[in-house]
């Protein structure tokens, strides 16, 4: 099952729309990673909303996302984590850390967008590599 | 069923099969002879019950109305050796008396007293014919025994379906997350926590974290007495949930008694962000509202100077 990724302004919208296999979770960071780079853009929203289970590899993929797209210069965020969920996965000590996480896509769009206008204004006065 | 039974294994093994028959045809006649008697039997039952003091919420004449539906079905069950009507007839008078105070052991006293009643009745009559008292007594005693067991065990039942229905409401009374203003929810907590009080507090915040699209929560243990290492867990698992749903959490109300329990046995709490009081909770919440900055982080640097 394929994950439809959207292009919204500078921002990229992967949106999952059902269980996904190892092998599509593994396509999905492929494809995002890939596309970061190729549109320039500044920010990744994962929404897993129609999740509701969330085992320990997408967890980790979730993670390597962030990861990988801020290495590749871009922020990433995800949303629409149901609370059962959330609670699942705490328990299990998934707990997504150093990965910013908000209610839904809103929330996550604003999220990027305060992002975005810290960094430039960051980036202005200081040094511009401003990452520590 | 069980009638003949427990009467085949009382009686030789000789022949049981025939003997299984006439315990069937003593059942019979001993049917027709509560048939027979009802209204002396029952009012003697009603008398006796008032004498013993039992159901003592209930009037005279609701006693014996309850007793007449109680040894009809009772005779019934006898009878057909089936206890279903008598399990639900049960159930339906347990409905209605345990609201007005009626206690265990009146109504297991009240079906003993029935019991005594109708056998003191057998004897009575066949008290020229021994043997055959026995054999009367071979096929009533296993049925007297199950219906008592019936009627005790759903009265019972019913009055601890009504123990969890009420344990249920207090435990959502107890638990109640409040909107202060837009974005921010106050849970205050009250009382003991046990892990089931817990995990529902938890379950309740996190669909209100959802429901009222709250970016901050303030969760405040003033009221909680204690907290052994579970729940302080299960406090920073709420903690982290929470987070994952986009909200920061807020503790407050620390009472130094749980500080340094906590310290004490280990727990690690320094990924939360607390506050000395509720008063100071909602100030700090407010100004990470404001901010509207990205929150973990905010509260980390935050936090030392609210406290100084």
């Amino acid at each position: 099952m394929e994950v439809p990724i959207l292009r919204q302004g500078q921002y990229l919208i992967a949106s999952i729309q059902s269980a996904l296999t190892d092998a599509d979770l593994s396509h999905l960071r492929e494809a995002l990673i890939a596309q970061v780079g190729r549109s320039r853009c500044r920010g990744v929203i994962v929404d897993v909303t129609a999740l509701d289970v969330m085992d320990s590899f997408a967890v980790r993929t979730l993670r390597d996302i962030a990861h990988m797209a801020r290495l590749r210069g871009a922020e990433t965020v995800i949303v629409g984590i149901q609370p059962d969920v959330a609670f699942a996965m705490v328990q299990l000590g998934l707990t997504l850390k150093g990965v910013a996480t908000v209610l839904d896509l809103e929330e996550g769009l604003a999220f990027l967008t305060r992002r975005t206008e810290e960094r430039t204004l960051e980036a202005k006065p200081k040094k511009p590599s401003g990452r520590g | 069923m069980d009638t003949k039974k427990g009467t085949s294994v009382s009686t030789r093994a000789s022949d049981a099969q025939a003997l299984s028959e006439s315990s069937a045809g003593l059942l019979r006649e001993l049917v027709a002879h509560l048939r027979q008697n009802r209204t002396q039997l029952r009012e003697e039952w009603a008398r006796r019950i008032t004498r013993a003091e039992l159901l003592t919420a209930m009037t005279e004449e609701e006693i014996f109305a309850e007793a007449t539906a109680v040894y009809d079905n009772y005779v019934e069950a006898l009878e057909t050796g089936t206890f279903e009507a008598l399990q639900a007839y049960s159930r339906r008078l347990s409905e209605r008396i345990i609201p007005r105070g009626v206690e265990t052991d009146e109504v297991v006293g009240i079906v003993l007293l029935l019991r005594d009643v109708l056998a003191r009745s057998l004897f009575t009559k066949y008290q020229d014919n021994v043997e055959k008292l026995n054999r009367i007594l071979d096929s009533y005693e296993p049925a007297a025994n199950r219906i008592a067991n019936t009627v005790a065990v759903g009265f019972v039942e019913e009055r601890e379906r009504i123990i969890r229905q009420q344990q249920e409401a207090i435990r959502e009374l107890s638990t109640p997350v409040l909107q202060v203003r837009e974005r921010l929810l106050i849970l205050p907590i009250i009382g003991v926590i046990d892990p089931q009080r817990a995990r529902q507090l938890t379950e309740q915040l996190l669909r209100a974290i959802r429901a009222n699209r709250a970016k901050v929560v303030v969760i405040d243990v003033t009221g909680v007495a204690a907290m052994d290492s579970g729940v302080a867990n299960h406090l920073v698992q709420t903690v982290e949930a929470s987070r994952l749903l986009g909200a920061t959490v807020i503790v407050t109300g620390l009472s130094p008694e749980i500080a340094q329990t906590l310290v004490t046995i280990g727990v690690d709490l320094s990924e939360m962000a607390t506050v000395g009081d509720l008063q100071g909770g909602i100030e700090e919440a407010e100004r990470l509202l404001a901010d509207r900055a990205p929150a973990t982080e905010r509260v980390r640097e935050i936090t030392p100077e609210a406290t100084r």
